[in-house]
């Protein structure tokens, strides 16, 4: 069971703007049914002051995604749209009292629904139209959404973005490309490393045993919502904890053998890891 | 609000007799049955006991029960048993449909190296018996395949399938924990090897299974520590449970077969009714061939959870294929599998009886479940279209 506010509970049960609007002077469509969610907003507004007079949605998806819609069109009603295109979908998310994490894409959904109908009014073209730059194409989503919604809501990992816009959440052949944005968006460089393994010293054995588990082995874990931590080097012998979901991961004796793979790749090859 | 339960093919509720045997070893008889003094010797009696009242159930002999701590453990336990002993043998075949508890297990042997063939099925949900034919090789080390869908209550010919590996000499498990209990089964005339159920799905406690093992199938235990079940399952029994257990696998075998007619019948009931009232709606699974206890509903241009939490509303409890029910963004594997539209998954309800569920009860749920249907319609965007549109 999902652990929803009392809000999203109250606004999921009562919704407040269902239905259409007749002749309305802008219309925005998002999602789809074979994704699992879709969004039409109608809206009427003032041609004079670009006002918006009313709000209304048609909502196939989950509670929260019914209860996102009712938000947006609360917040937007009254607007102009140029004040309206300042909710964001973490404003969405803020007036239901928080979402969970997994169903955040439903406030994203709502914000999508706006620039579309405003794109609609203004006579441009949807934004989430193109078909061009698919990353995911189970929830067809696109990069350029990708990257807004990472910019906006500041994610770090490969899960923020599939539990944002659900890509990467269907077949998971995009998760390679949405790790390699993500990189690319926050500028992390793959580390380089020297080419040929020169004699070290003790001390700079270990310091660059930091440096590849520090930029090589973390951020991988952590994409998958699991962590490490080096707890002991003794000689060739590297003592490492597993955290987080790597603890419960069936896979964790995996994960210990591509850390010894790794180092002793990068830095001596009779270097052994074991778990601490 | 009276809680209207429609979802025992989660789990069920404990049965007051079962809960009245079980109660004692809570409280003054807490001893261990592997004790030399009789404070907790005397247990292993009463473990024997139960023991043989499952096997009763079964058709099997005392001494092929294993108690386990559930049905994933069960099923665990024989794949790795299979693998472990026959090390030259690294192909598996199990069906697309299978439970997590087989078929995450799989996927884990997969990534260590053995090939896994998933069978598909039709989209009645029937397994294909030529691809079936065609999976099984020299290098087959077990055939997993389950007895009832936990999903759609879509039944597989296992006495049938498990006499073409008879014949090959190849190793056969069932996962049988929505069967037991639900269906007559009897391994006398069942061709497996081994079998799975779990005790918290017929009426007994959670944290019971048990794994059937043919006499003279070679076995290899899972969890390695003490001696309890003849050194097959280490540590310490779970001796209320399966105390419990075995009270539950009586009543279980006394009532089987009115139960099977009473159930199937509130089952016709409602989902009927549903259908007559609800269009746009149809059945998943092949009704010819199905648990007596489950019906697996699709309701297009609605959203499963918001069906769900609409209805909790009125105090029934069920459960979705919907992708937002899952925990992730898949929608059920098993209606994936059998080629039901996307736009029919996410709509889709399970309702699952059993012996506790009242005529009251389904009038209940056909009162509450057609202006829901409406309701949720209003609210989508696809909610006057037709089906064939999409």
């Amino acid at each position: 069971m999902w652990d929803y506010t009392d809000k999203v509970k109250e606004l999921f049960l009562h919704p407040k703007n269902v239905g259409e609007i007749e002749h309305p002077d802008a219309v925005g469509e998002v999602g789809s049914m074979v994704c699992g969610d879709a969004l039409k907003l109608f809206l009427r507004i003032d041609r004079a002051t670009d006002r918006i007079l009313d709000a209304r949605f048609q909502t196939f998806g989950c509670a929260s995604a019914i209860a996102s819609s009712t938000a947006l069109t609360e917040l937007i009603k009254g607007r102009t749209l140029d004040e309206a295109l300042t909710i964001s979908n973490r404003d969405i998310a803020a007036y239901l009292g928080g979402l969970p994490r997994e169903k955040m894409h439903c406030s994203v959904m709502g914000r999508e629904a706006l620039e579309a109908a405003v794109a609609n009014y203004r006579g441009l073209k949807a934004p989430s139209a193109a078909k061009e730059g698919m990353v995911c194409q189970c929830f067809e989503v696109t990069e350029e959404k990708i990257r807004k919604v990472v910019l906006e809501n500041r994610l770090t990992t490969v899960t923020e973005v599939t539990d944002y816009t659900k890509a990467g959440g269907g077949c998971g052949s995009c998760l390679p490309r949405i790790e390699e944005l993500l990189r690319e968006i926050w500028s992390v460089k793959p580390t380089e490393l020297p080419r040929e393994k020169k004699k070290l010293t003790a001390l700079q054995k270990i310091a660059l045993i930091q440096d590849v588990l520090e930029k090589e082995v973390r951020p991988l874990l952590q994409a998958d919502g699991g962590d490490m931590e080096l707890i002991d080097i003794d000689g060739h012998r590297v003592i490492i904890a597993l955290r987080k979901m790597c603890v419960e991961c069936p896979m964790g004796g995996v994960t210990l053998q591509n850390i010894e793979e790794k180092l002793r790749e990068l830095v001596d090859e009779k270097i052994t890891v074991e778990a601490g | 609000m009276r809680t209207v339960y429609c979802d025992n093919n989660a789990t069920t509720a404990v049965a007051p007799e079962v809960l009245d045997v079980m109660l004692p070893y809570f409280k003054d008889l807490y001893g261990n049955p592997s004790s030399m003094h009789t404070f907790g010797g005397q247990l292993h009696r009463q473990v024997e006991e139960a023991r043989a009242k499952v096997a009763a159930l079964i058709g099997a002999d005392p001494e092929e029960i294993i108690f386990t701590s559930c049905g994933t453990e069960s099923d665990n336990t024989a794949l790795m048993s299979a693998v472990e002993l026959q090390p030259g043998k690294r192909h598996i075949v199990t069906t697309r449909v299978e439970h997590p508890a087989v078929l995450s297990f799989c996927r884990h042997l997969a990534r260590k190296g053995h090939r896994v063939t998933y069978l598909p099925v039709d989209h009645l949900g029937r397994l294909d018996r030529d691809a079936f034919r065609k999976a099984v090789d020299d290098e087959t080390a077990v055939v997993s395949i389950m007895y009832a869908n936990n999903e759609t209550g879509v039944i597989f010919p296992v006495a049938e399938l498990g006499q073409v590996l008879r014949e090959r000499k190849v190793l056969f498990h069932t996962d049988a924990v929505q069967a037991v209990g639900k269906l007559p089964l009897n391994v006398k005339e069942l061709p497996v090897d081994m079998l799975s159920l779990s005790g918290h799905k017929l009426h007994a406690a959670k944290g019971v299974g048990v794994l059937y093992v043919r006499k003279g199938t070679r076995f290899y235990p899972y969890i390695i520590g003490g001696h309890q079940e003849h050194g097959r399952r280490a540590g310490t029994e779970n001796v209320a449970s399966i105390i419990g257990l075995g009270k539950a696998c009586e009543i279980a075998r006394a009532r089987l077969r009115e139960e099977e007619d009473r159930v199937s019948r509130l089952r016709g009931r409602l989902e009927q009714t549903l259908l007559a009232h609800c269009p746009d709606a149809q059945i998943n699974g092949d009704p010819a061939s199905r648990l007596p206890n489950t019906t697996n509903l699709s309701f297009r241009y609605v959203e499963g959870e918001a069906i769900l939490l609409r209805l909790n509303e009125h105090g029934i409890c069920a459960s979705s294929g919907s992708a937002c029910t899952s925990g992730s963004l898949e929608p059920s594997h098993v209606l994936r599998a059998m080629g039901i539209p996307f736009t029919a998954i996410h709509g889709s309800i399970r309702f699952s009886l059993s012996r506790y569920t009242s005529e009251a009860d389904i009038d209940t749920v056909i009162e509450v479940m057609p202006p829901i249907i409406r309701e949720l319609r209003a609210l989508s965007p696809y909610g006057r279209e037709s089906i064939g549109h999409l």
